[in-house]
């Protein structure tokens, strides 16, 4: 059953061997020379299942990863129940929105004490299960590096997805986010990738700070 | 709801924000009436934001009469005086605010100071009938993938270092191509990758709905430098990669703001194959593909003026005093209260 289909990949919900899964498709782009379209979708498949995996190492919870068929771009998952903290976040209690977020922190900050970098941290990425865990889910576009920039862009796209789905509580969130960061990471790795995210911001369009 | 002085009010819009002086005169009621462009094209590499504001402040009187000529328009006719007051290189914008400076005071009318960004949007939506479009506006200056949310064009993804259109022109400069009149050098680009078959790997990054092409413009500079591949397969290359990125981009934004429209514009939108990208995402999420005509897409005077005309509208004017021009106005920093759909 085709449960959402998305920019790059079609998710079905299926049943495997009596397990819930979802099956990850990535099917071919129509619009990409297929060359090009091959490379980028078994790449992403190679990487999202190693990092998925990588990702538990870290004490990150993920889905749990049954099969990876490269041939087929498609990777058979743990079917993760609850809901995308997209869709809750709006509607808690500030209190309850800042632990969340505070908690959603400490597992980028984990992921990046492990070399790992999610690349896109959006708030229907994470999953908040009824046992009130958040698993992480599509590492599709994710790599590995330690590298500070990297570090400050996956963080930096984490306040832009707060601030085109969660406007009003930008401030709050991210505050939250970076204060659980900071309690992983430590406050001199911290203080670096705040640095680093404010120089990103002032790089581009981003700001009308510099006069 | 339009509010008229007299049987049609007119809205005079000036473009200066970089390499281009433009006057536009829009009428309230949506007709484009004159829309005349001066390009200021450097006699070598880039542009120079002095040099070029020296042009802009040569051709103003010139492009200013031309346009009131073709619109058969007196300057009494004239009811507002709309400027791109940013973003864009301070020189060239200051040069275009002080001539709607002039005028406002001149003719006593209110001026209204516009988001050249706004602009190319609320243009592009006027023209090619878009009504709630995913907006991607790819430019020499500017790489956004945009959508209207919430009072705002919220920007859901952008270029983290350099504008595509940028990388482009500086990719053809390194390949020794000149900037002609009437052929700009994306279009050079893609006369040559059309004749290229040969993909060469090249970096292709897209962080979440962000783009970067710094690394891509370095890698492909590179393979000139290499010798081992043709002009045209290294142009191929450099516009697959690129261009399928933006495209990437603007389809995760559709998906997730389940919009139904597509618009194209700016610079770069008159290039084929990236058209033929995004309307093929388009059809495969039933949705519309619109792309803004060359006049319209590049930067010029009658976006700035049909927007001066929407602000007004809803009682957005800006004092004289008040009208320093802004050089780094984010899109998502200006309330819409004209809405969306």
């Amino acid at each position: 059953m085709l449960l959402k289909k998305g920019a790059e990949a079609n998710l079905y919900l299926e049943d495997w061997h009596g397990n819930k899964v979802i099956m990850k498709q990535r099917p071919p782009k129509k619009y990409r020379v297929p060359k090009l379209d091959e490379e980028i979708r078994f790449y992403r498949t190679i990487h999202e299942s190693q990092n998925i995996h990588k990702a538990k190492e870290a004490g990150v919870p993920t889905p749990t990863v049954f099969m990876v068929d490269i041939a087929k771009t498609t990777i058979i998952m743990e079917f993760v129940e609850g809901k995308q903290v997209k869709q809750i976040l709006n509607d808690l209690p500030s209190e309850d929105r800042k632990r969340l977020c505070n908690h959603i922190g400490e597992l980028i900050g984990q992921l990046h004490n492990h070399g790992i970098i999610h690349s896109d941290l959006t708030t229907s990425n994470m999953i908040l299960t009824p046992q009130n865990k958040i698993v992480f889910v599509d590492f599709g576009l994710s790599e590995r590096s330690k590298e500070l920039e990297v570090r400050g862009v996956d963080l930096h796209l984490m306040k832009r997805a707060l601030q085109s789905t969660h406007y009003k509580h930008v401030r709050e969130c991210f505050d939250a986010v970076m204060d659980g960061y900071t309690r992983v990471v430590g406050d001199d790795v911290a203080s670096e990738v705040l640095k680093k995210i404010h120089e990103i911001e002032r790089r581009g369009r981003y700001v009308s700070e510099r006069k | 709801m339009l509010k008229r002085r007299s049987a049609v009010s007119y809205c005079l819009g000036i473009e200066s924000t970089a390499d281009d002086f433009s006057v536009g005169i829009a009428s309230f009621d949506g007709k484009i009436l004159t829309n005349v462009i001066s390009a200021y094209v450097p006699e070598k590499g880039g542009i120079h934001p002095r040099e070029a504001a020296r042009h802009h402040a040569e051709v103003a009187g010139k492009v200013l009469a031309e346009a009131f000529q073709r619109a058969k328009v007196k300057l009494q006719d004239i009811h507002i005086i709309a400027f791109s007051q940013g973003p864009g290189l301070g020189p060239c914008l200051r040069t275009g605010a002080t001539a709607a400076r002039a005028l406002a005071s001149y003719l006593r009318v209110p001026l209204v100071g516009v988001n050249h960004c706004v602009a190319h949007i609320e243009i592009g939506k006027l023209v090619a009938e878009a009504r709630d479009p995913v907006t991607l506006y790819v430019s020499g200056g500017n790489t956004i993938v945009s959508a209207f949310e919430a009072e705002r064009y919220r920007v859901f993804g952008e270029t983290l270092d350099i504008a595509v259109g940028n990388c482009l022109d500086v990719f053809a400069r390194k390949a020794g191509l000149h900037q002609e009149k009437g052929m700009p050098l994306g279009a050079m680009v893609e006369e040559l990758a059309s004749r290229g078959q040969t993909l060469i790997p090249l970096p292709y990054t897209v962080k979440g709905m962000d783009l970067s092409f710094s690394g891509l413009l370095t890698a492909a500079v590179q393979l000139l430098h290499d010798e081992k591949h043709s002009v045209e397969d290294v142009c191929f290359s450099l516009q697959e990669v690129a261009f399928s990125m933006l495209t990437e981009v603007t389809e995760r934004a559709l998906a997730h703001t389940e919009k139904s429209e597509i618009l194209l514009t700016g610079g770069v939108a008159a290039n084929k194959r990236l058209q033929s990208m995004l309307k093929s995402v388009a059809e495969e999420h039933k949705a519309r593909f619109c792309v803004v005509p060359k006049q319209y897409a590049l930067d010029n005077g009658a976006m700035i003026a049909w927007t001066g005309i929407l602000a007004y509208q809803h009682h957005v004017t800006l004092p004289i005093e008040k009208s320093f021009v802004k050089l780094k106005w984010r899109l998502d920093e200006v309330p819409i209260p004209w809405g969306g759909g």
